[in-house]
């Protein structure tokens, strides 16, 4: 009995350690990246975009980063949402049948984890192939396609959560599949709908590798959609990679700002969700 | 009502039309990366091009080698660091934890899957990179600290939370009346998890260890910014390494210069994309059928 | 000629089949209540009345069901203008996700009546009851004045004959969900009201329901019988004796036994009726 005891303890104790560090590991990046990024902050790090010499350390900021990336998270999830919201609403009973519904789980699931820099290579071959250089589209294009299997998902989910007695109702009253849809099925999910989408804004905002070779960089904020435009886990990265100790403390600072960005999406997520949660029947 | 008709047969249409949209999305990738990887494939055979370690795209000699085990090398020490980590996390969680400790964890370890590889990059390159370099220089190998081992550090503590919350989740599908029997029998509860939990979960813990692995395999840049990125077979956790995914994002800026560059950089990508999604597959009909059987 | 009338209707969810063979007419203007132990097929006879059957994928239909004449099995039946005619009150009540108000409104909204529809079916409504006026005169005369007034007098007079107006009125565009479990039930009344069926299908309404909640509701179908036409599932049996006109019993889904509650409850033909009516199987 002493061993089977010793053994229970050990690993018990193994469990606490390994969780220990995983909430640690959290921890310690947040830590540092707040306290490394809030030395290096200033109001024009926020509110100016790069002055001549600025890679080598002489006055500007980070404004054509910051814009940029909101542009293009913003953009592609408008672009995402346009493609998830009927294409979850379709996954529902009275539209797919279960094989077809299967099938785009299953589709839906090989993009999940399709690896972020194979939707920058492929959006790279579309903008050559449609003649569009380094830009705002070709990056919205690119973020669009990593968003849309991560709202597509949540926002199913969040739809099959709605009470078949609730759409019964809507149908029992002459309602159409559309009617129904919109006036119950996206009432009653839309805290879900919202949280799928500012999760994947969450997710579109920090990458880097898809938007690498289709958003280009630039100094200045994009005018239109076919300017390339800066960003911000691009800025982190190219800033860091320099020799010079004054760009890297701006590397500091752009990443103060997207981790900021990243948590108050989440945080949004679920403040948001709460909102628009009045009428849902639970 | 006829309108009512008309508007409903539209939107059914335009619906049907977003799946088919959605479906279509990953061929047209594999297709769109095939084509332009075509033009390597027809100068040089595959087996050359997967087993040779000559990289030289000026002189059009394109040896994937080195980089695939780069890939492999940096996937696999990722995963051989958070599996226990991981699996030992999961099991605290499910069965240890009450339920008020599991539900405060599960948004934080949420958190941790939604930050941004750079920021990870970017920490590492901070903290464990000069880590790894002392540790080194401990063990007498003199390194810059930009290793396999930065790379692999990074990577498993990216694939946390992945494996935790899928592996949790499917712990907890396994019914209560299982564990009590076997508590029932006089067995602890460690043995009860040993024994009957975690067997019965099994293959939902491999599917949530290979969706793991298929994150590591294609993640990009927190494993540029602190794996060296020296394109040649490393011999220790110590050597610097030079995965794939690297490999297309560090040269996307002179592929267009040098002939059958880009397409080698095509094939690459096409190759991450067949790996990655053939084991989310896997993963995904492993999940389906705990989902269906619970 | 009966207003529904079932011709050999089979039921097969996947391998296994939920009715077999039932042909039965049913009649009109009464109370028909379809008694049986659970799991006997009831509620898919009922659902199987308005296609609501076709929302659960695995179910198959086959044979007929004339509604007025019209087999809504035809392939191709108007199911939206059929479920308009046929209403339908759930087991629990389900508030649908928006206020008390849009909860009564949403069936004439969706059917696009217009000002002049809804003043007839109100006079219709009151002329039926032979109960004068159902709402004060001010507010027929606001209705008529202002601009959406025929909508808030809809609303008070289907509230009013669901007998919920009193208990509401200061609270019209709160969410349906904060009402009592009794009240969201007269509400789904109310609301099965607003768009005038012919027939209404209703699935134990009682059952969830306080005892005053659920007098409330039997003591509405008495009236409501004298204009519609009413399917009444219920597992008990005291109910059955004291709403029903005519009695449908069903066992293992099969149709075992049916006629005049007075007939089925006093000299049921049938050896499985007879113990069933008894209490010797359940």
């Amino acid at each position: 009995m002493g061993a089977r005891r010793l053994e229970e303890a050990v690993f018990k104790a193994l469990m606490l350690a390994s969780l220990g560090l995983v909430l640690a590991v959290l921890a310690a990046i947040v830590v540092v990246v707040m306290a490394r990024g809030a030395s290096a902050l200033s109001l024009s790090m926020l509110t100016q975009t790069p002055k001549g010499g600025y890679y080598l350390g002489k006055e500007g900021g980070i404004a054509n980063a910051i814009v940029g990336s909101l542009y293009l998270a913003f953009g592609a999830s408008v672009l995402s949402i346009l493609l998830s919201l009927p294409t979850a609403f379709a996954l529902q009973k009275e539209y797919a049948g279960r094989r077809l519904a299967s099938i785009t789980r299953l589709s839906l699931d090989a993009l999940w984890g399709t690896p972020s820099i194979v939707y920058g290579a492929f959006g790279f071959i579309i903008m050559r192939y449609l003649g569009i250089g380094t830009s705002l589209l070709g990056g919205i294009l690119a973020l669009s396609l990593l968003m849309l299997p991560i709202m597509t998902r949540a926002m199913e989910e969040a739809i099959r959560m709605v009470p078949l007695e609730l759409k019964e109702i809507s149908y029992s009253m002459g309602a159409t599949r559309i009617e129904t849809t919109l006036a119950v099925v996206l009432r009653q999910a839309l805290p879900g709908i919202i949280t799928a989408v500012v999760l994947a804004f969450g997710r579109g905002i920090g990458d880097a590798a898809s938007i690498l070779f289709t958003a280009g960089y630039t100094d200045h904020i994009p005018r239109s959609l076919l300017d390339p435009t800066a960003s911000l886990p691009l800025a982190v990265f190219f800033q860091l990679g320099t020799p010079f100790p004054e760009v890297q403390r701006r590397a500091y600072a752009s990443a103060l700002i997207l981790l900021v960005i990243v948590l108050l999406a989440s945080l949004a997520a679920r403040l948001l969700s709460r909102r628009f949660s009045k009428h849902i029947v639970r | 009502m006829r309108w009512r008709r008309i508007k409903d047969s539209l939107a059914t249409r335009s619906m049907y039309l977003a799946v088919a949209l959605a479906n279509s999305i990953v061929f047209l990738v594999a297709l769109g990366l095939f084509v332009k990887a075509r033009p390597i494939l027809a100068t040089t055979s595959v087996v050359q091009l997967l087993f040779s370690s000559t990289w030289h795209p000026l002189r059009g000699q394109f040896g994937f080698y080195p980089f695939i085990v780069g890939t492999l090398a940096v996937t696999a020490i990722a995963m051989i660091l958070a599996i226990p980590v991981c699996l030992l996390s999961a099991i605290y969680l499910s069965e240890y934890a009450h339920r008020r400790v599991r539900e405060l964890v599960r948004p934080v370890i949420d958190l941790l899957a939604g930050i941004p590889s750079v920021i990870y990059g970017f920490w590492a390159v901070i903290v464990i990179v000069p880590l790894v370099r002392a540790t080194g220089g401990a063990l007498g190998s003199s390194t810059t600290g930009y290793s396999l081992l930065a790379g692999g550090i990074i990577l498993a503590i990216m694939v946390f939370p992945i494996i935790i919350s899928v592996s949790t989740e499917v712990l907890q599908t396994v019914p209560v009346e299982a564990r009590e029997a076997s508590l029932a029998l006089g067995a602890t509860r460690w043995e009860t998890v040993k024994h009957v939990v975690v067997r019965s979960a099994l293959r939902g813990i491999v599917a949530s260890i290979v969706l793991g692995f298929s994150r590591a395999f294609g993640e990009t840049m927190a494993v540029l910014m602190v794996v060296g990125n020296v394109p040649k077979v490393p011999t220790s956790l110590f050597d610097p390494a030079y995965p794939l995914p690297a490999l297309i994002a560090n040269n996307y800026g002179e592929m267009m210069s040098i002939p059958l560059y880009d397409s080698a950089l095509m094939l690459a990508a096409l190759v991450l994309l067949l790996v990655v999604a053939g084991f989310n597959l896997l993963a995904h009909f492993t999940l389906l059928r705990i989902e269906r059987r619970s | 000629m009966p207003h529904i009338s079932l011709r050999s209707l089979n039921v097969t969810y996947r391998d296994r089949r939920a009715l077999r063979d039932i042909t039965v007419d049913v009649p009109d203007a009464q109370i028909t209540t379809i008694i049986g132990p659970s799991g006997c097929g009831k509620t898919s006879l009922l659902k199987s009345l308005n296609r609501l059957i076709d929302l659960s994928e695995e179910a198959r239909v086959e044979g007929e069901v004339l509604i007025d004449g019209v087999n809504i099995y035809h392939p191709k039946a108007d199911i939206i203008a059929l479920r308009r005619k046929v209403g339908f009150l759930s087991q629990k009540p389900y508030p649908l996700p928006m206020s008390i108000y849009d909860n009564v409104t949403y069936g004439p909204r969706m059917h696009r009546m217009n000002r002049e529809q809804i003043f007839q079916q109100i006079a219709e409504l009151e002329k039926d009851r032979s109960l004068g006026r159902l709402c004060p005169e001010s507010t027929r005369l606001t209705a008529r004045t202002r601009r959406g007034g025929e909508m808030d007098l809809l609303v008070e007079c289907y509230l009013r004959v669901a007998g919920l107006w009193d208990e509401v009125k200061d609270r019209l565009h709160d969410p349906a969900t904060g009402l009592s479990v009794g009240q969201q039930q007269r509400l789904a009344l109310a609301r099965t009201l607003a768009v005038e069926p012919e027939v209404i299908l209703a699935d134990e309404p009682t059952s969830a329901l306080d005892p005053i909640s659920a007098k409330l509701i039997e003591e509405e179908f008495q009236f409501l019988k004298k204009k519609y036409t009413i399917v009444f599932v219920t597992h008990i049996l005291r109910q059955a004796r004291r709403i029903g006109d005519y009695v449908i019993f069903l066992y293992l889904g099969e149709l075992v036994e049916h006629g005049p509650a007075q007939q089925v409850f006093t000299s049921p033909r049938d050896e499985k009726t007879r113990a069933y009516v008894a209490g010797d199987i359940s």
